[in-house]
C-alpha cells in the first residue's frame, strides 16, 4: 500500500494562503526565539557562576581590586536604551511594508552598533581587574565578553541586512520579515545587558 | 493597489497540486523539485532530513562500534585479577574514550538522528524547519567525533573521564592537549545538538499536518519536543563549562582554581546541570519509540494518552532538579541532601506511570510478539531493575557507600542500555522497512534479541555484586582474593555474548538492506502518518499534504485520505500551521540544497581546533566562518514582479 493507493480526497485549497507572515506565524521567528532561549540560558548560567564565585569571597569586588569605573558602562547602557527608538521604528516600518524607512534606518542602527563596540572597548579598559588576576576578574570578563559576542553578531547581521535591503531583494516581503526579526533580536541583546550591567558595575560596589 | 497591498498578494500563478495534478505526473514534477543535485557535490549539499537523519544514525552506530570495542578491551583486561593486558595510563584513556563516545557521539546523536529522520514524516510535511541548519548540525557533529578519535589514534586522546573534573582536567594536572581536545569536542557536539534541537522544535510547532492539534500528536513527537527543549535548556551549561575550562587552560582564568578563589565544584554543578538532563535526553526519545511500537503491536492506541504525555513533560521538568545527586559525595547542606533525594525519587513516578500505561495497552490489546515488541519487553524488564537501583542510590547513606563503585556502573548501564539501546534496536527494526523498503529478517532478529538480552544480564548484573564487594570504578585492575574474580569473569563472558549479538544485528541490517523481503508502505499496520507514504519515502515525503482528524489517522482514514492541495510544485514550498490547533496558515519556501553548511563547518572546525592552541584563532577564524554563513543565508534571486494587468 502506498499513499498513491490510498486515494486522496481533496478537502482544502491552500493556494490563497499568504507566503509570508510576521511574528509567531513565521517559521524563522521560532528559530530566533529558540536561539534567544539558548543564549539566555548561557547568560543565566554565567550569572549563576558569578554568584557561586561571589560566595567564595568575603567582599566583592575582593581586595585589592577596586570596582569597575562607571563611566563607559553607563554610557553604553544609555546608548543601548536609546537605540530602541530607531529599532522600534525599523520594526514598525517592516511590519507596514515601508521599505524606504527600513532602508533609511538600517544604516543608523549600523552606526549605533559601531559606536557601542567602541564604547565596549573602553569598558574592558575600566574593569580595574584582568581576567587572569582572580576568579572575580575571570567572571567579570566572561560576562562582558559573552555580551560583546552578541553585539558583534547583531552588528554583522544588521550590516548584511542593510546591504541586502538596498538590492532588489528589499522588495521581497520575506526580507521585511527578516528585518522585523532582526529588530526583535536587538531587543533581546539590550534586555540581556541590563542585569549584566548591574552585576558588573553595581554589585561589586554594594559589597565592596 | 498600494505597495503594501501588493506585497501581501500571493505570487504569480504557478503549477500547484490538486485534483488536476496528482498521481504519477505530480510525482515526477515534485521529485524534480525536491531532488539533490547530481554527483558527490550534490551528496555533500543535501539538506533532505532523510539523508541527514540516516547519516546521523549510521555515524552514531559507527561510534557505538568503536566505543563498544573499547568496552571489550576493558572487559578483557578485567577478566582476571592483576592482568597486565592494558596499563593504567592507557586504561584511563580507554574508559574516557568509551564514556565520552557513548554519551556525546552515540547516544544523543543517534536519538536526534532518529528524530530528524522521522519527525517530518510523522507530521505529514515535506521537509524539516531550517534544513541547512540541520545539515550543518550533522557536519559539525562529524567533525567533533573525528577530532576526538583522530586525537586518540595519535595518542593524544583525553584521559580524564567523560566528566573531566578539575583539578585533574585543569592546567596544573591535565598537562598537554588531551583535555583541550575533549573540551573542544564538547563544543562541537553541543553546537550540533542545539542546531538539531532548534530545527526539530520549530518543525513540530509549525509544520504539523492540518488538523494535527497538540492533542493529536504521536507520542514520539511529544517525546521529541520535550527532549529538544531539554537540549535547548541544558546543553548551554556544558558548553559554558567547557569554554571556561578551556579558558582556564589557555588564557589563565581561574574559574575552577581554588588558589585564586575559583571553585572546582563549580564545574561539577555546571556539568551535571547538563549531565543529568542528558540522561533523559537519551531516555525520553526511547520511551517515544516504546509508545509507538506498543501501540502498533498491540493493535490499539496507547491507554491514557494524556497521562503518557503529561509524564513525558513532567520527567522533562523534574530532570532539571536532580543534578546534585551526582554530587552527594562532595558534601552538601542537610537540606540539599533531603531535597535532591526526594527529587530523585520523585522522577521515578512519571516514568512508572508510563510503564503502567504500556503494560495496560499490551493487556488490553492483541499483542504480536515480533522483534520490535520483544525489545520493548526486554526494555521494561531491564529498565525497571535499573530504576530500582536508581531509587536505592538516591538515598544518601547508600550512595556514600556505593559511590564510585561498580554498583553505579551496573545501575547506569541498566538504565542506559536497557532504557535506551533496547528500544533503539526495536525502533531500528520497526522503521527499517520505512527507510529502506525492505523488512529485516525476523529469525535473525529474534536470535540477536535473545543473545543481547541475556548477554546483557550476564555482563551487567554481576557488576552489582562486584560493586557491593567494594570494586572501584575506573581502576585498571584488582587484586585476587577479594571475591571479585567470579563477577568479573561473568561480566567479561556476558560482554562477549553481547558483542557477538550486536554483530548479528549489524549482519541482519546489511543483509536485509540488500536482499530483505520487500516492504509495503505500512508493513506493521501502524497508525501514524509516516506509514501513509511509500517505503522508502520519496524525496518530497508526501504527494499531497494529509489532513488529520484523529490520534490514529491511518486507522481512522477509511478508503480515502483527506488532503490539502494548492501547494507550489515548481518550488520547495511548505505548509505552516498554527501552533496549538494546527490550522493551515502560511505557505513558506524551504531552503534548497547548498554546500555552504558543509563549508561553514570546515571553517568552524579550523577555528575550533586552532583555538586549542591560541586564543587569537577565535578572532581570526571567525572571518571565514562569517563569510560562509553569509553565503549560506543570502537569499536566492527574488521572483520578478508581476506585470501590471491592464483591464
Amino acid at each position: 500500500m502506498t499513499d498513491r493507493d490510498l486515494a486522496p480526497s481533496f478537502i482544502e485549497d491552500v493556494s490563497a494562503l499568504p507566503t509570508h507572515a510576521f511574528s509567531h506565524r513565521s517559521l524563522t521567528w521560532w528559530g530566533i526565539m529558540a536561539f534567544m532561549v539558548i543564549e539566555g540560558s548561557f547568560f543565566a548560567l554565567a550569572i549563576a557562576a558569578y554568584f557561586f564565585l561571589m560566595a567564595q569571597e568575603q567582599q566583592w569586588a575582593p581586595g585589592p581590586w577596586q570596582p569597575p569605573g562607571l563611566v563607559a558602562g553607563t554610557l553604553f547602557t544609555l546608548v543601548m536604551l536609546l537605540s530602541e527608538i530607531p529599532n522600534s521604528m525599523i520594526k514598525k516600518a517592516a511590519e507596514n511594508y515601508d521599505v524606504a524607512t527600513a532602508r533609511q534606518l538600517l544604516p543608523v542602527m549600523t552606526a549605533i552598533g559601531l559606536l557601542l563596540l567602541v564604547i565596549r572597548g573602553f569598558e574592558f579598559n575600566s574593569l580595574h581587574v584582568l581576567w587572569y588576576e582572580s576568579a572575580y576578574g575571570s567572571i567579570i570578563w566572561a560576562l562582558l565578553f559573552l555580551h560583546t559576542t552578541h553585539i558583534v553578531t547583531d552588528w554583522g547581521d544588521t550590516v548584511v541586512l542593510w546591504r541586502l535591503m538596498k538590492t532588489p531583494h528589499g522588495k521581497d516581503p520575506r526580507r521585511l520579515v527578516d528585518t522585523e526579526e532582526n529588530a526583535l533580536y536587538w531587543r533581546f541583546v539590550w534586555l540581556a545587558w541590563l542585569p549584566i550591567y548591574v552585576l558588573i558595575y553595581w554589585v561589586p560596589r554594594l559589597f565592596h | 493597489m498600494t505597495p503594501a497591498e501588493r506585497a501581501k498578494q500571493p505570487p504569480a500563478d504557478v503549477a500547484r497540486d490538486g485534483p488536476k495534478l496528482t498521481g504519477a505526473k505530480l510525482d515526477k514534477r515534485l521529485a524534480a523539485t525536491w531532488s539533490n543535485p547530481p554527483g558527490f557535490l550534490g551528496w555533500l549539499s543535501s539538506v533532505d532530513h532523510k539523508d541527514i537523519g540516516r547519516r546521523y544514525i549510521v555515524t552514531a552506530l559507527a561510534f557505538l562500534a568503536l566505543a563498544g570495542t573499547l568496552a571489550i578491551v576493558m572487559r578483557l583486561q578485567l577478566s582476571k585479577p592483576d592482568n597486565d593486558l592494558v596499563g593504567a595510563a592507557r586504561y584511563n584513556e580507554i574508559f574516557t574514550m568509551h564514556g565520552t563516545t557513548m554519551m556525546f557521539l552515540f547516544a544523543v546523536p543517534v536519538m536526534q538522528g532518529m528524530q530528524i529522520y522521522l519527525t517530518p514524516l510523522m507530521l505529514g510535511t515535506r521537509a524539516n524547519a531550517f534544513p541547512r541548519l540541520n545539515a550543518f548540525s550533522y557536519w559539525t557533529y562529524l567533525a567533533g567525533g573525528c577530532l576526538l578519535w583522530v586525537a586518540f589514534l595519535l595518542n593524544i586522546g583525553p584521559d580524564i573521564g567523560w566528566f573531566a573534573y578539575p583539578p585533574l582536567s585543569g592546567p596544573q594536572y591535565g598537562v598537554g592537549k588531551r583535555t583541550d581536545i575533549w573540551a573542544q569536542m564538547v563544543t562541537f557536539t553541543e553546537v550540533a545538538a542545539l542546531a538539531a534541537a532548534v530545527s526539530l522544535t520549530a518543525t513540530i510547532l509549525k509544520q504539523r499536518a492540518p488538523g494535527m492539534s497538540l492533542g493529536r500528536m504521536p507520542i514520539f513527537i511529544w517525546a521529541t519536543l520535550v527532549t529538544s527543549l531539554m537540549v535547548i535548556f541544558s546543553m548551554p551549561s556544558v558548553a559554558l563549562a567547557s569554554g571556561m575550562l578551556l579558558s582556564d587552560r589557555l588564557v589563565g582564568t581561574h574559574f575552577y582554581n581554588p588558589a585564586e578563589q575559583g571553585d572546582a565544584l563549580l564545574w561539577q554543578h555546571l556539568f551535571w546541570f547538563f549531565g543529568h538532563p542528558e540522561v533523559y535526553i537519551i531516555f525520553l526519545p526511547a520511551t517515544g519509540f516504546v509508545s509507538e511500537i506498543v501501540a502498533t503491536f498491540s493493535r490499539r492506541s496507547i491507554v491514557h494518552y494524556p497521562i503518557v504525555v503529561m509524564a513525558l513533560v513532567a520527567t522533562g521538568i523534574l530532570a532539571f532538579g536532580l543534578w546534585v545527586h551526582h554530587m552527594f559525595a562532595t558534601g552538601l547542606p542537610r537540606i540539599g541532601y533531603s531535597f535532591y533525594t526526594a527529587a530523585s525519587m520523585a522522577v521515578s513516578i512519571p516514568t512508572g506511570l508510563q510503564i503502567f500505561c504500556w503494560i495496560a495497552t499490551l493487556w488490553e490489546g492483541r499483542p504480536r510478539f515480533q522483534v520490535p515488541l520483544l525489545y520493548v519487553i526486554g526494555f521494561i524488564f531491564t529498565f525497571v531493575i535499573g530504576g530500582l537501583t536508581g531509587v536505592i542510590i538516591a538515598a544518601v547513606p547508600l550512595d556514600l557507600q556505593l559511590h564510585d563503585t561498580y554498583f553505579i556502573v551496573a545501575h547506569f548501564h541498566y538504565v542506559l542500555i536497557g532504557g535506551a539501546v533496547f528500544p533503539l534496536l526495536g525502533a531500528i527494526t520497526y522503521w527499517f522497512p520505512k527507510a529502506t523498503g525492505r523488512l529485516m529478517s525476523e529469525a535473525l532478529g529474534k536470535t540477536s534479541f535473545w543473545m543481547i538480552f541475556l548477554g546483557f544480564q550476564l555482563a551487567f548484573f554481576p557488576m552489582h555484586i562486584a560493586g557491593i564487594n567494594g570494586m572501584p570504578r575506573r581502576v585498571y585492575t584488582y587484586p585476587a582474593g577479594m571475591g571479585l574474580e567470579l563477577p568479573n569473569l561473568l561480566s567479561s563472558l556476558g560482554s562477549a555474548v553481547v558483542a557477538v549479538a550486536v554483530l548479528l544485528f549489524v549482519l541482519n541490517l546489511v543483509m536485509s538492506a540488500r536482499g530483505g523481503r520487500a516492504a509495503p508502505a505500512n508493513p506493521w499496520g501502524g497508525a501514524s502518518l509516516e506509514w501513509a507514504t511509500s517505503s522508502p519515502p520519496p524525496k518530497y515525503n508526501f504527494l499531497h499534504i494529509p489532513i488529520v482528524n484523529s490520534l490514529a489517522p491511518l486507522w481512522d482514514a477509511g478508503e480515502k485520505m483527506a488532503v490539502v492541495h494548492g501547494l507550489r510544485i515548481d518550488d520547495r514550498e511548505l505548509l505552516l500551521t498554527t501552533v496549538v490547533s494546527a490550522k493551515a496558515d502560511v505557505r513558506e519556501p524551504s531552503a534548497e540544497p547548498s554546500l555552504w553548511p558543509f563549508i561553514a563547518t570546515i571553517a568552524l572546525t579550523v577555528m575550533f581546533v586552532c583555538s586549542i592552541f591560541s586564543p587569537w584563532a577565535l578572532a581570526i577564524g571567525i572571518v571565514p566562518v562569517a563569510i560562509a554563513l553569509l553565503a549560506w543565508f543570502w537569499p536566492k534571486s527574488p521572483e520578478p514582479e508581476r506585470e501590471p494587468v491592464i483591464s
